[in-house]
């Protein structure tokens, strides 16, 4: 192996003279005393490359020598992954000794002892190609499918393969041959390198399914589709991270992971203490036997931030390629993009726009293209849906992350002080925020099928409202309120009994904080059907009152339970109140 | 601090700018500390045999064969139990004429706590101010900063915070602070009989500003030793990480390094982070909690010091002058304290998340009265009230000067629901309503 030794240290840049080959984004330890500090070629210039070092390089001296390992960063794949909390590079956090973490300790991701029923699939003789399935192990409730190594390339003979039983995750459960006859043996465990995505599959066709999140304000005005992208911009304070908490307490995903990259550790330690008592509503479980964190806090090396997000993303394609349908949440974008235009400084490159690195753009699209619904080579589906936050500088939207993002991802997910401001919250900006997935012909015909044949146009028509409750809350703020027709207020009381009841969800409330897809649309079609009647008021004056307490009581009912008495009884208020002012 | 016997004295000095000098030596590693001609420097750049030092005092007066003393480690700090009570300057040594502290060399800006190490924040603090406890509840383990204006009184309301929080330290970060402001903090720890719970490091407004960049370290360096090895609940003051942050422009500047926003480093946002995330429950028991003042030019949050910083922070507070009442009051609607959730309505009373809401939501509807008023429209019942309910809530709970019992901002709160308004017009939960309700 090529070896070297530092010449230069900037930051957390340093040059090193190398004595043989080098490759573009391969991963080398600086050894630094009985310590190894692990590193990236970003950089090469004859015989000096330069590597971003993924933790501090306080002490570093020129001269200390350094190893080259020949392969990029990479992660290993295996049974035991779920439930565990990682590092930015894949190091189990729990396995890490004392309360501080020490330089240079890496730590194995997999447990090495743990044995695992495997129930072979493939036969003898079979061909089998990269990423079919040989066999499968319980992990947890999951079926954790073992696969024909995904680094393997064209067709393979299964020579051999273990009959059922426990099996560490390192012995070999199968052996397989090439057309030449050379034999690959296979454990439960493989190694991919993160940056490269998994594309051992058949196609991958465009997203037709809703990805239920439980949160009002996606499903039922901008829903994400199985597989799809999606981003969440937002000041500081608006509510990013809570709003993807709660998607991903609610989600309709196999497998949830969460990327917490460059934010706040506490933001993590939340996860890390309610997730193992929070159960999902749909299979009983606890939350976190579905959920695996990578996390690179704000004060974790910000090169190692870099990598939290592929890493995040290959092990959400390794799960896919199970069959699986997995939701990767990144908590914020914009902290990896600021480490891309640290380094790129360091590098003394051109710089962008706020001097972010030129290709910026492109390395964003080609990372949230990554995700997607696929159909495998077995003919199963499986999808990685992607959700990240970005957090504008200033809260300005005009600035190179979120428009690069916006660029890449399907659905906008806008989140605005002023609703912030008045705590309504989730603070996704009604008229600004967008899905293309409402759009899609593939999309409404699967709301036709399976919700209801009127979904789309009500939503539409819900959205319709709220656009023309701004528009004549505009007119009222310039004429007042006696300047315009009480029918204003009425279309403006009628937008606010939309926001408050369908858009606005109470996050901290048990029975709020989910709404499965069913009730959603009970209630949007209650609410629909009051904006439709004519309602007759003698003066302005009456209007806000009734509508405040008609809001009032709609309220109550997404504080019950459905169905209940408690709801049926509020309802029962809602029509008759609703009555005593109806046009007859 | 000066080097021993053995140690190699370079004397010759090949490059110098206002920040920084170069010259050529082996063996030197990354971030250690060095005395050019006496001053403090830290290496900052390792090229072949270049080294560039960066002085903290400013180059002025640094010949090219001044003495350069390599120290062999980072800055460090003297850390023991004969911290408490003393004042010291941004390297440690003592400046209120008592003896240097004996104790365990610690490097300051250390590694990170392991995240799963971490416990979850769940300890209220009280302050009796009731714009902090009941709107924005404060948690031991959290990072919070005030933004404010240059000209008000947030060092008052921080100092105060402080002596009411139940800390078992208190330790003190004064970056750029007025010989004026120091002399207050000094007076007041010391009147309170407080003074021997306090530790200071303190960078005046006199000294060299690049200087101020070790302060944060210092000071944490300081409450990691009393919140790990003595599990004691520390509490630290940052003032004015402003100017902290300035102090980092001018040192990325010097580097030549490509500004970002507002001519702020491009790692404006990991710097900071490295100091706010020290804030910390540790499961033993002892905690770190931050607090600091993030001073504002006319209140713009979209610059980048405070925009970062609200994005590392677990929320902020905002001062400002009710002119109403003629009162300065924790602004309702910009401050906000992320923990406050892990406490209220479970270290607190049940009400405390709906009455806290609620309050605001009706001061929110007061505000949009008053724009209303200001635009020559005719208010409306509900509109008058508002705003009176809007002037009673301004006195009486958000006002900078209220001390009382979190139960008691309830209660008050609930005076002035039944005092003004409906029960239709509160919009609480059925049960909440009947069971603390006071009005008709």
């Amino acid at each position: 192996m090529t070896k070297g030794k530092v010449t230069g240290v900037v930051g957390n840049l340093v040059t090193v003279e190398v004595n043989g080959p080098v490759g573009q984004n391969e991963i080398c330890y600086i050894l630094l005393g009985t310590t190894k500090l692990m590193a990236e070629v970003i950089k090469i210039i004859g015989n000096i490359a330069y590597a971003q070092v993924y933790e501090s390089t306080r002490g570093l001296k020129v001269g200390t020598e350094v190893e080259f390992t020949g392969h990029m960063l990479e992660v290993e794949l295996g049974p035991g992954l779920l439930s565990k909390n990682f590092d930015g590079l894949e190091s189990d956090l729990d396995k890490k000794e004392g309360v501080f973490l020490k330089r240079g300790e890496y730590t194995d991701p997999l447990d090495k002892e743990n044995k695992f029923t495997f129930n072979p699939i493939a036969k003898v003789g079979d061909t089998v190609k990269a990423s079919d399935w040989l066999g499968s192990v319980k992990e947890g409730w999951v079926d954790h499918k073992i696969m024909v190594p995904f680094k393997l390339e064209g067709k393979y003979t299964v020579k051999s393969i273990v009959a059922a039983g426990d099996y560490g995750i390192y012995d070999t459960i199968a052996v397989l041959a090439d057309d030449k006859g050379n034999e690959e043996k296979v454990t439960m465990t493989q190694k991919w390198p993160v940056k490269k995505a998994i594309k051992n599959y058949k196609e991958k066709p465009r997203p037709s399914k809703i990805m239920e999140t439980g949160v009002r304000v996606i499903d039922i005005f901008n829903p994400m589709a199985e597989g799809g992208t999606g981003f969440i911009p937002g000041p500081f304070g608006c509510g990013k991270t809570v709003l993807q908490h709660a998607i991903s307490k609610n989600a309709e995903a196999d497998i949830i992971i969460f990327a917490a990259c460059g934010e706040r550790a506490n933001e993590v330690v939340e996860i890390f203490t309610e997730f193992p008592e929070l159960v999902d509503p749909r299979t009983g479980r606890k939350l976190m036997e579905r959920t695996l964190i990578i996390c690179n806090t704000s004060n974790m090396p910000v090169a190692a931030r870099e990598a939290s997000v592929y890493t995040a993303m290959t092990i959400g394609e390794y799960y896919r390629q199970m069959g699986l349908k997995v939701l990767l949440l990144a908590d914020s974008t914009s902290r990896w993009a600021q480490a891309l235009r640290e380094m790129s400084n360091r590098l003394e490159e051109l710089p962008g726009q706020d001097a972010f690195p030129m290709d910026l753009t492109s390395i964003i699209s080609s990372f949230y293209s990554r995700a997607g619904m696929v159909y495998l080579n077995n003919g199963n589906t499986g999808s990685v849906t992607f959700i990240g936050t970005v957090s504008p500088a200033g809260g300005n939207l005009k600035e190179p992350v979120t428009e690069s993002t916006k660029k890449a991802a399907r659905c906008f997910y806008a989140l605005q002080q002023a609703r912030a401001d008045s705590k309504r919250y989730p603070a996704v900006d009604p008229i600004d925020s967008y899905s293309k997935y409402l759009e899609y012909p593939e999309m409404q015909e699967y709301f036709k099928n399976n919700i209801s044949d009127k979904w789309v146009d009500l939503v539409l028509d819900a959205k319709n409202w709220v656009l023309r409750g701004k528009e004549t809350k505009d007119q009222i703020d310039i004429l007042g309120d006696d300047g315009v027709p009480v029918d204003y207020h009425i279309v403006f009381w009628k937008a606010e009994l939309i926001d408050f009841i369908l858009m606005q969800q109470d996050a901290f409330d048990a029975i709020d904080s989910i709404t499965p897809l069913k009730r959603q649309k009970y209630m949007l079609e209650l609410v629909m059907e009051v904006c439709g009647i004519d309602f007759k008021f003698e003066a302005f004056e009456e209007v806000a009152p009734y509508f405040k307490e008609l809001i009032n009581t709609f309220k109550q009912m997404n504080y019950s339970e459905f169905p209940s008495e408690n709801f049926d009884k509020y309802e029962k208020q809602v029509r008759e109140f609703v009555d005593s002012r109806r046009v007859k | 601090m000066q080097g021993t016997a053995f140690q190699k004295i370079y004397t010759k000095i090949n490059k110098i700018t206002k920040a920084t000098c170069t010259l050529t030596a082996e063996g030197i590693g990354n971030e250690e500390l060095a005395f050019v001609d006496g001053k403090p420097a830290q290496v900052v750049k390792l090229e072949g045999n270049e080294v560039t030092l960066q002085v903290f005092q400013g180059t002025e007066g640094i010949a090219t064969n001044a003495e350069v003393v390599f120290t062999g480690k980072p800055p460090v700090l003297k850390v023991s139990e004969d911290l408490a009570g003393r004042f010291f300057n941004a390297y440690g040594d003592p400046i209120d004429g008592g003896p240097a502290i004996e104790g365990e060399e610690r490097e300051i800006g250390g590694p990170s706590v392991n995240p799963v190490r971490r416990k979850q924040p769940s300890e209220l603090i009280k302050t009796g101010i009731a714009g902090i406890d009941m709107n924005n509840t404060l948690v031991t383990g959290q990072k919070i900063p005030f933004f404010a204006d240059p000209d008000q009184p947030y060092n008052q309301v921080m100092a105060n915070v402080a002596l009411r929080a139940e800390a078992d330290k208190i330790i003190l970060g004064g970056m750029g602070l007025s010989n004026d402001d120091y002399l207050y903090f000094k007076q007041l720890f010391d009147n309170a009989g407080a003074l021997d719970k306090i530790i200071s490091f303190i960078n005046t407004t006199d000294d060299p500003s690049v200087e101020r960049l070790l302060v944060p370290d210092m000071a944490l360096t300081a409450a990691e030793y009393f919140a790990v090895d003595k599990n004691e609940k520390v509490l630290v003051l940052l003032t004015d990480m402003t100017l902290y942050a300035d102090a980092l422009a001018i040192v990325s500047n010097k580097m030549d390094q490509i500004p970002s926003k507002d001519s702020m480093p491009g790692s404006l946002y990991s710097d900071l982070a490295k100091i706010y995330e020290k804030a910390v429950q540790f499961p033993a028991g002892g905690s770190i909690t931050i607090i600091a003042v993030t001073t504002l030019n006319g209140g713009d949050i979209t610059h980048a010091i405070p925009d970062n910083t609200g994005y590392i922070t677990e929320g902020q507070l905002f001062l400002r002058k009710d002119t109403d009442v003629n009162k300065v009051i924790v602004d309702p609607f910009r401050s906000l304290s992320r923990l406050k959730q892990l406490v209220i309505g479970k270290k607190t009373r049940e009400d405390h998340p709906q009455v806290m809401n609620t309050a605001v939501r009706l001061y929110n509807d007061a505000s949009n009265a008053k724009t209303k008023r200001d635009n020559g429209f005719d208010l409306s019942d509900y509109d008058e009230r508002c705003i009176q309910f809007a002037s009673d809530y301004s006195v009486k709970l958000l006002a900078i000067d209220v001390n009382i019992d979190v139960d008691e901002m309830l209660d008050t709160t609930w005076d002035l629901f039944g005092k003004y308004f409906k029960p239709t017009e509160v919009s609480i939960k059925q049960n909440l309503m009947d069971k603390y309700w006071k009005g008709n």
